[in-house]
């Protein structure tokens, strides 16, 4: 166990440092010059030499991608372009409120996905299966802007009863998560029927139902406990998912998280902030990642480690 | 063939997603003649006398835009825009990683866990982040758009792609066909990528409702393709503060995504089914 442990965290940190070099790469592809974009349109020659300079803009690539290495180890992920701020400082202030809206869609997907699959697998081959599979393929088909502008339509206008987007109480998460959430709960609602299938046909569950044991019981205490396992095991996988949703769903719903600066960011081709978000999301579905390689074998032991 | 399609015609929201399709890819390639209006000429009478747009009525059948332009007729003429960086974007993502999965798995050593190394990479990086990076670098046409959905959509083929092959090749028919002479090249042509046709199709199909998705998420952030070319998520980008006001700019080419995704997704799994014969007899 130690020893693997070590090296998928040798592997983990053999992507980081080639998520570095990717995001480099692309941001020195960037068409838009950021000097121009700082000294403004009427600036001389010598200004932009000067900004150049301080920048580092003038210095070979492979000093550039080093010395920002050096600096991103230092947790130093260098100032905004166009806000003129430290990017590390932006990226932390709105880290919390990303988080709380991935935490909240983690609760949304399963409290969607768990019950539709276990209804589903109760009901197999039967109309109402059939109806919570092709449900749930509408979940994953759906859009999020679309999911998350039909939400506000109806919940927060027509109804009134949730606030039209915003941060701050537990009634403005509600809907965001959902949003971010909806897809998740789709394929969750799958996963969770066959898993239940599959469960349900063991032997240990025809015992338990030799023994007179109550069919709601035979499910919910006795085939739920294994049923459910492999799906939290998998729960650290939805990170990439989640961190690709935010920018949608944080600018549908003016979510002050990182998928909203990132998407600020975009617009206003301010690359360190881009350079920063990406490095900061591509680390957390790592470790998401991680987690699940991590969760998997003690989950289910027949699993083996390699 | 007859024997799969047999099996495919069970499945009635399937053949409901066949049908959708159908009607979407006729629609895409009639638009010039199905469309009342030209879907970029403005009517002066388009819009309202304070300068809103149209409810849907008799003769706008989807109501009109911001600009005063037939929706009905943007949005068929949007299903072809859908529907081509969809297909293209797929196919190529379905190449790329068939072709990466197919190498890894079947010359292994060193180069198979470069490309694995790299595919792992990739798995990193929040797809839509890169997407997004990338779109707003490259000058935006449809082929730009759908290179880069491709490009970072052929990661879970390749992984897929990659499984069966190194499990394929270890199978005593490989073995056998070496065993009798068989050059590397041959095993794997004939006898090895055959086994693969169907993972390729299911994924072929499946896969064009998530290159959809991304196409109007790109969109609909301003990033896809640029006007006048209509696409349904731009449409939606372009009136989504009319959304409480003008409700049907939003939802109807909201709808159409959404009808078009599931329909690939409802194809895709009756071909899963249809194809895979251990998973027949348990649903």
């Amino acid at each position: 166990m130690l020893g693997y442990l070590a090296r998928r965290i040798a592997a983990a940190a053999f992507i980081l440092v080639g998520v570095t070099v990717i995001t480099f790469s692309l941001s020195y592809l960037m068409p838009a010059d950021p000097v121009a974009m700082i000294a403004g349109r009427n600036s001389t020659a010598e200004t932009r030499q000067l900004i150049r300079q301080q920048l580092g803009l003038d210095r070979p690539l492979v000093i550039q991608y080093t010395s920002y290495v050096a600096r991103l180890a230092q947790g130093d992920f260098g100032r905004s372009y166009a806000r003129k701020t430290d990017v590390g400082d932006l990226i932390w202030s709105r880290l919390p409120a990303t988080l709380l809206l991935m935490l909240g869609a983690i609760v949304a997907e399963l409290l969607i996905g768990i019950p539709a699959g276990i209804y589903a697998a109760t009901r197999r081959g039967k109309k109402a299966d059939k109806a919570v599979m092709t449900l749930s393929f509408v979940g994953v088909s759906a859009p999020q802007f679309v999911v998350g502008l039909s939400l506000l339509y109806v919940f927060a206008y027509m109804l009134g009863w949730l606030p039209l987007g915003g941060y701050g109480t537990f009634a403005h998460l509600v809907l965001p998560a959902l949003t971010l959430g909806i897809a998740g709960g789709g394929w969750y609602s799958r996963m969770m029927r066959s898993s239940m299938v599959d469960v349900l046909r063991q032997d240990y569950v025809r015992t338990a139902r030799a023994k007179g044991v109550p069919e709601w019981r035979v499910v919910l205490k006795h085939a739920l406990r294994n049923a459910i396992l492999p799906i939290v095991a998998m729960i650290g996988l939805d990170v990439g998912i989640f961190m690709s949703g935010t920018v949608v769903v944080e600018s549908v719903f003016g979510w002050p998280g990182i998928g909203q600066l990132m998407w600020q960011a975009i617009q206003g081709i301010d690359i360190p902030i881009i350079m920063g978000v990406t490095t900061v999301a591509a680390a957390f579905i790592i470790v998401g990642n991680l987690l699940a390689d991590l969760v998997a074998p003690l989950v289910d032991p027949r699993i083996r480690l390699r | 063939m007859r024997a799969l399609w047999k099996q495919f015609r069970k499945d009635h929201a399937a053949l409901a997603g066949l049908v959708v399709i159908i009607v979407a890819v006729t629609a895409a390639a009639a638009a010039p003649w199905l469309a009342p209006f030209d879907p970029n000429q403005q009517f002066f009478d388009g819009l309202t006398i304070e300068g809103s747009p149209l409810a849907p009525s008799a003769r706008f059948w989807f109501g009109t835009d911001t600009l005063g332009r037939d929706q009905f007729s943007r949005v068929i003429h949007g299903a072809g825009t859908s529907l081509l960086i969809g297909i293209l974007a797929n196919g190529a993502a379905v190449m790329i990683g068939t072709l990466l999965g197919v190498t890894a798995g079947y010359v292994k050593g060193v180069v198979g866990a470069a490309i694995m190394r790299f595919t792992d990479l990739m798995m990193a990086f929040p797809a839509l982040l890169l997407g997004i990076a990338l779109a707003s670098l490259l000058k935006p046409s449809l082929f730009i758009v759908a290179l880069v959905i491709a490009l970072v959509n052929w990661v879970q083929i390749a992984r897929v792609i990659y499984a069966q092959t190194l499990a394929l090749s270890e199978r005593e028919f490989i073995e056998a066909a070496r065993a009798l002479g068989a050059g590397p090249w041959r095993v794997l042509l004939h006898h090895l990528v055959p086994h693969l046709v169907p993972t390729v199709l299911v994924y072929g199909t499946l896969g064009i409702a998530t290159t959809v998705l991304y196409e109007a998420t790109l969109s609909f952030l301003g990033v896809g393709v640029q006007p006048p070319t209509p696409s349904w998520g731009k449409m939606i980008f372009e009136s989504q503060s009319y959304y409480l006001t003008a409700p049907w700019l939003v939802f109807i080419p909201g709808a159409a995504i959404l009808i078009v995704a599931l329909a690939f997704n409802l194809v895709g799994d009756g071909l899963r089914d249809a194809l895979d014969p251990t998973q027949r007899g348990r649903r």
